[in-house]
C-alpha cells in the first residue's frame, strides 16, 4: 500500500540531491554547511522513524545550530534574462499548463485514491497525490521543454538555498505546539481568557480568537508564530472543546485573520518595508497605509465567517 | 501558570528579532522546564513532534518543478500577461492583477509574481502611467500613493490566494498542530475554507480600487474645467 512513507522517500531523495549538489558546488562559499543542513533533512525524511525520540531531538538541534549560526548562504546559477525571455516566447502558455499538473493531480488524487483503499492510504491521499503530481509535472516538463534531468534539481536547489533555514520554520512551530500541548499551555491561557470573556459568550470567544490572531501577528510579524499560541489559548480549549466548533473552519479562517495582522505591521518587513524600499517610496510605511483599509474590514469578515460557518 | 513563560519567550524573542529558530528552541525549553520536565524529556518530546510533523516540509518537493519552469521563462510569460492590460484605468488594472495573483497563488505558483519579479518592473509603472492619464498629471505624493497601491495589491492577492492551494506551509502547519491535539484533518478540508475569505478580500480591495478611480476622475474634473 502506498502511504505517506513513500512521499517521505521522495522528499528525502530530493533533499539528499540538494545536499550532494551543494557539496560539489565549489563556487559556494559555505558549501559544507549547506550540504549538512539539507543532508540532515534528508536523514529525517528517510530514517526519522528509526532514530528514536532523542535521536530526532539531536537532529533538530543540528538543524537549528546550522540555521541559526548563519551556516547557510545562497548559491547562484540563475539563467540569464535574455535566454529566459526567448524561452518564454517560444514555450508560451505551455509553462502554465505544466505548472497546473500539480494542483490538478493533487485535487483529482484526493478523491480518486479514496476509491482504492487497498492501494492508497486514504487519510493521506492529498499529500500522496501531490507528490505524484510533482513527479508527473517534472517528467512532462523535462520532455516538453527539452531540458536535461539535472535542470530541475539544480534550479530547485537554487530556490531552496534562497529560502534557507526558513524552510523548516513551519515544521518547527508545529513541533513547538506539541510541547505547548504537553505542558498544558492551552488550559492555562484558556483559564485566564475565560475570565476576560463574558461567561458563555460564543461571539466573545470568536472575537478574542480572531482579534488575538491579528494582534499577536502584528506584534511578532508572523502569523505562523501567532497560530500555535492563539490556538492553544482559545481555539482548542474554548472554540473547539467547549463550543464544539468545526476545527477545520476555525483554524483555516483563524490563520487568515492572522494574515490581516501581517498587512498592518512593520514587523513583517519582507512584505511591508522591503517593497517600499524597492519602489523608492519616501514613506517607508506607505504600503502599510494602503493595506489597513482592506485588512480591517477583512478581519471583521473573517471573525463573522468563523462565527457563522463553524458553529451551525 | 508558569508554562505561560514559553509564550512570553516567543513573543519577546520575535519582537526583539532574535533568530526565529533559537526563539522556538528557547520557548520549548522554558515551557518544558516550567511544566516540570527534565531537559532530556523536552528534547525527546520536541524530536518526536518534529518527526511526526515531517509532512509540513513536504511542500518543498514542488521546488524542482518551479525551478525548471522559471528557468524556461515562467516569470517572463506572466509579465507578458500583465503587460497586456496597458490602457485600463489604474483601478481596473490593479483589480486584474490582484485576480491574477490570487489565481496563481491558489495553484501553488506563489513565486511567479512578487515585488521584485513583477511589481517593481511592471505593475507599479503601468499603474502610475494609468493614474497619470486618468487624473491629468500627478503630484509627487499621489505618485507615491499609486506605487504603494501596486505593492499593497500584490501582498493582498498573495495572502488571500495562497491558502487555497492545499499544500502551502500554513495549511500544513494547521494540519500538523491540530494533530498534536488529536484532531486529524486532510489539507483539502482546510484549504476550501480559504475560499470565502479570498472572495471577500477581492470584493473589499476591488471596491477600494474603484473608489481610487473615482477620486482620480473627480480630480481631473477639478483641475481641468
Amino acid at each position: 500500500m502506498i502511504t505517506l512513507h513513500w512521499v517521505y522517500a521522495v522528499a528525502g531523495a530530493m533533499f539528499a540531491a540538494f545536499a550532494l549538489l551543494g557539496a560539489r558546488d565549489r563556487t559556494h562559499p559555505r558549501r559544507w554547511m549547506n550540504a549538512a543542513f539539507w543532508g540532515l533533512l534528508a536523514l529525517s525524511m528517510w530514517a526519522g522513524d528509526r532514530l528514536g525520540d532523542v535521536g530526532n531531538g539531536v537532529l533538530v538541534l543540528g538543524l537549528i545550530g546550522i540555521g541559526a549560526l548563519g551556516g547557510l548562504s545562497r548559491g547562484d546559477g540563475v539563467v540569464p534574462a535574455e535566454i529566459r525571455q526567448a524561452r518564454a516566447d517560444r514555450f508560451g502558455n505551455r509553462l502554465f499548463a505544466i505548472a497546473l499538473i500539480i494542483p490538478a493531480t493533487a485535487l483529482i488524487g484526493t478523491f480518486l485514491f479514496k476509491l482504492a483503499p487497498g492501494w492508497f492510504d486514504g487519510k493521506q491521499a492529498t499529500l500522496i497525490a501531490l507528490a505524484l503530481g510533482v513527479i508527473i509535472a517534472m517528467t512532462v516538463g523535462c520532455l516538453w521543454l527539452r531540458a536535461g534531468a539535472q535542470v530541475p534539481l539544480q534550479q530547485g536547489r537554487r530556490l531552496m538555498d534562497c529560502i534557507g533555514w526558513a524552510a523548516i520554520l513551519p515544521q518547527m512551530l508545529a513541533s513547538l505546539g506539541a510541547v505547548f500541548a504537553l505542558a498544558g499551555v492551552g488550559e492555562a491561557v484558556g483559564g485566564i481568557v475565560q475570565q476576560a470573556i463574558p461567561q458563555g459568550s460564543l461571539i466573545g470567544a470568536v472575537i478574542a480568537y480572531g482579534v488575538g490572531m491579528a494582534l499577536f501577528t502584528i506584534v511578532m510579524g508572523n502569523a505562523f508564530a501567532a497560530f500555535p499560541v492563539m490556538t492553544a489559548a482559545i481555539g482548542i480549549p474554548l472554540l473547539i472543546r467547549t463550543y464544539h466548533g468545526d476545527p477545520a473552519i476555525i483554524c483555516a479562517i483563524g490563520m487568515l485573520a492572522g494574515f490581516c495582522g501581517t498587512l498592518m505591521t512593520p514587523m513583517a518587513a519582507n512584505f511591508n518595508l522591503v517593497p517600499a524600499a524597492l519602489l523608492e517610496l519616501k514613506d517607508q510605511h506607505g504600503v502599510i497605509k494602503r493595506q489597513v483599509g482592506t485588512a480591517l474590514p477583512l478581519l471583521i469578515v473573517n471573525i463573522l465567517l468563523i462565527y457563522w460557518l463553524a458553529f451551525p | 501558570m508558569w508554562v505561560l513563560l514559553g509564550i512570553a519567550v516567543i513573543v519577546a524573542g520575535f519582537l526583539l528579532r532574535f533568530h526565529p529558530l533559537l526563539v522556538i528552541l528557547a520557548s520549548a525549553a522554558v515551557t518544558g522546564i516550567a511544566a516540570g520536565l527534565d531537559p532530556l524529556a523536552i528534547l525527546a518530546a520536541f524530536g518526536k513532534a518534529f518527526n511526526e510533523a515531517r509532512y509540513v516540509s513536504i511542500i518543498w518537493i514542488v521546488l524542482p518543478v518551479v525551478g525548471l519552469l522559471e528557468a524556461n521563462g515562467l516569470q517572463e510569460r506572466a509579465r507578458g500577461l500583465i503587460a497586456r492590460m496597458r490602457g485600463a484605468t489604474v483601478g481596473q488594472f490593479l483589480a486584474f492583477y490582484m485576480l491574477l495573483r490570487q489565481g496563481l497563488s491558489a495553484v501553488g505558483l506563489t513565486s511567479v509574481a512578487g515585488h521584485p519579479q513583477t511589481v517593481r518592473p511592471l505593475v507599479a509603472p503601468i499603474a502610475e502611467a494609468a493614474a497619470e492619464a486618468q487624473a491629468g498629471g500627478l503630484n509627487e505624493q499621489e505618485r507615491e500613493e499609486v506605487k504603494a497601491w501596486a505593492a499593497a495589491t500584490d501582498n493582498i492577492g498573495l495572502f488571500f490566494g495562497e491558502d487555497i492551494f492545499l499544500a502551502i506551509g500554513s495549511i500544513l502547519l494547521i494540519k500538523g498542530l491540530l494533530e498534536q491535539y488529536g484532531i486529524m484533518l486532510e489539507p483539502l478540508q482546510l484549504s476550501v475554507w480559504a475560499i470565502p475569505t479570498a472572495i471577500a478580500a477581492f470584493l473589499i480591495h476591488g471596491f477600494r480600487l474603484w473608489m481610487l478611480d473615482r477620486r482620480l476622475k473627480r480630480r481631473r474634473a477639478e483641475t481641468q474645467p
